[in-house]
């Protein structure tokens, strides 16, 4: 372990507060309204949420399209304005921290990346430094560690001085993950990260996000449709439908036969594993 | 994994220095007149020497005419250049430019508007003289918050959107420049079509000389701030905002460094078009698309493409001349079109 990541880890131990069953996420009775003119009613409303998370803990975000995943990923990243409630990240409200230092302590992967000049592949993850910098910097041999070993975190040093336009999905977005690695963050967001990946890249990316969370002690919450593998890698899981918090809790105590088929509109059976981990199998045809 | 130092900045600067420098020089030689290279070194080491006096006539003239000339065409590409850099990464379009989003035809309504105003106003000398550059300023502004709201879409910045409202504009507002100038004296009215093609031979008195100069360097110095920043805008406004980028800020300080950038070029040579469009794409290519690096050699890379464009349009039907504008459109035209083609492919 370098210096780098040495300091990165004290500094999140150092964090965390007082205990380490302090939680460090907490988001209190969030809500939410959109509507495209004030004067029009609200196309889409999130009703009061809670959760928390500790250090080290992967949360999943879960439910069908329009259910109001992204925009609760939103309100906890700081983005957006809750309507009523609030989101506090070790004691500090999101929304109201400085951008640089929300940059410090949130990161946040994105359901697409676009570039619009292509870059290489460390070029890319240095960007995760900025935060650290003023207006105009020029990287320190300290960034360029961190850069480096955010990418050996994903294993994806080779990728390094690949052009992002020319490496493929998987590999992509394992670059983008060391991006935000590079931040050091506290808290790491990911927008259906599975998105666009084929079955393999999708377990590798879900069992990386687990070994992090686990390593560098980040709070993690991502927002995905794949029921199996949020049974498999996280902590806890929020369900969401139509804008509404149906159930908080571990997969094997929120998945339920029952719930999710009203929640998902389709038939399925749940089936718990050898290892405590519940598995659902879709059953097509049969509804 | 190499990131950009200073040193690195600094000798990449040095050499685009240098080749301006040299592009200079031979602007200077070249011309309806000609001079030779010995006699040209000759009498600039007289004038730096400060015996002005010796100087035989012929090359009085050309440090005198020739001269302003090429300082003129370094200000005004380096401005428009620098420009686009900006707009480009901050509406995320590479196609964008002051010329293709209209900002050049607002400059030039609120330059033709301030010429028109101004002998009815009764201004004292000091504010007539950078009454005009002001006018091109204001209508710059004007234009590119015109054109910004037309290109967004549900609160997003739409590329193709955007480019079909900068072209709107540019047409509405190229209406309202035809409608201006008819109602100008008609001995006016070449004078004015030709800087409206784009021209470089109107040379700034020493007051606007001045504060074309600050203007130019306060607003790069603005716009160079926000390098960083620029980079992460590229890859949007969300992911800059996670990043730690103040977006609403480094916008409207961009915006506005960027339209006073186009406001004075426009105000003191007319909308030049392409530069601010080829210039940053070429630099791209050679340098990469760290602004850090990329907005001083768009300023360099701009510079020298306008003084060699504004020598040729000097020499190439001499004893006339062209409107530079001409030149830059008839070289930049067919490379826009590659470029779209490209980038639809």
């Amino acid at each position: 372990m370098t210096s780098a990541t040495r300091s990165s880890s004290s500094r999140h131990a150092a964090d965390a507060g007082p205990g380490t069953n302090e939680p460090r996420l907490s988001v209190e009775q969030v809500s939410y309204a959109h509507a495209p003119n004030p004067q029009q009613a609200p196309i889409f409303t999130l009703e009061a949420t809670s959760f928390q998370a500790k250090a080290g803990e992967v949360v999943a975000i879960l439910g069908p399209n329009a259910s109001g995943k992204s925009t609760l990923l939103q309100i906890i990243s700081g983005a957006l304005q809750p309507l009523s409630g609030r989101v506090l990240l070790n004691g500090f409200v999101t929304h109201n921290l400085e951008p640089r230092i929300r940059g410090q302590r949130i990161a946040m992967v994105q359901q697409e990346s676009q570039l619009l000049f292509p870059s290489k592949a460390w070029e890319f993850v240095m960007q995760g430094r900025r935060p650290y910098g003023k207006s105009l910097r020029f990287e320190t041999e300290e960034d360029v560690v961190i850069a480096k070993n955010a990418l050996a975190q994903v294993s994806a040093e080779h990728l390094s001085d690949r052009w992002m336009d020319q490496i493929s999905g998987g590999e992509k977005q394992r670059v983008i993950l060391a991006r935000a690695l590079a931040q050091q963050p506290l808290l790491l967001l990911l927008d259906e990260p599975t998105l666009h990946l084929d079955i393999g890249a999708q377990v590798d990316l879900l069992e990386t996000l687990h070994r992090l969370a686990r390593e560098n002690r980040y709070s993690v919450v991502v927002v995905t449709h794949e029921l199996n593998l949020v049974g498999e890698y996280a902590d806890q899981v929020v369900l969401l439908q139509k804008g509404k918090c149906l159930r908080v809790g571990a997969p094997a105590a929120v998945y339920q036969r029952d719930l999710l088929e009203q929640v998902f509109q389709t038939q399925l059976s749940v089936e718990m594993g050898s290892n405590g981990r519940p598995r659902v199998i879709i059953l097509p045809g049969s509804g | 994994m190499r990131p950009l130092t200073l040193g690195r900045l600094l000798f990449q600067c040095a050499i685009l220095g240098a080749i301006l420098f040299c592009v200079m020089v031979l602007a200077l030689k070249f011309g309806a007149v000609h001079v030779s290279l010995y006699g040209l070194g000759r009498d600039l080491l007289r004038v730096l020497m400060g015996k002005s006096t010796e100087i035989s006539s012929q090359y009085n003239l050309i440090l005198n005419l020739r001269l302003p000339r090429i300082l003129l065409g370094v200000l005004v590409g380096a401005s428009l250049s620098v420009a686009g850099t900006s707009f480009q990464a901050l509406l995320r379009n590479p196609l964008a430019d002051p010329y293709v989003l209209g900002v050049s035809h607002g400059a030039a309504v609120g330059a033709i508007l301030a010429l028109l105003l101004e002998p009815r106003l009764a201004l004292s000398p000091e504010i007539a003289s950078v009454f005009t550059p002001i006018g091109g300023f204001i209508g710059a502004c004007v234009a590119i918050t015109a054109v910004y709201f037309l290109g967004r879409r549900e609160g997003r910045i739409d590329s193709n959107t955007l480019l079909l409202g900068g072209v709107i504009t540019a047409s509405l507002l190229s209406a309202i420049i035809l409608i201006l100038l008819t109602t100008m004296p008609s001995s006016n009215v070449r004078g004015m079509a030709y800087w409206l093609m784009g021209e470089l031979s109107a040379v700034p008195s020493k007051a606007l000389g001045w504060v074309l100069r600050v203007g130019f360097l306060l607003a790069a110095a603005v716009i160079y701030m926000t390098a960083s920043d620029l980079n992460l805008l590229l890859s949007g406004e969300k992911e800059a905002m996670h990043l730690g980028v103040d977006v609403r800020r480094v916008r409207i300080v961009v915006y506005i460094a960027a339209s006073a950038l186009t406001g004075l070029a426009v105000a003191m040579s007319g909308s030049i078009g392409y530069v601010g469009l080829l210039v940053p794409h070429v630099m791209r290519m050679i340098f990469g698309s760290d602004h850090r690096i990329l907005v001083p050699a768009s300023a360099f890379g701009g510079a020298i493409a306008l003084v060699m464009a504004d020598t040729l349009a000097r020499t190439i039907a001499a004893p006339s001349e062209l409107p530079v504008g001409a030149i830059t459109a008839i070289a930049g035209a067919p490379l826009f079109i590659y470029l779209l083609r490209r980038r639809l492919a």
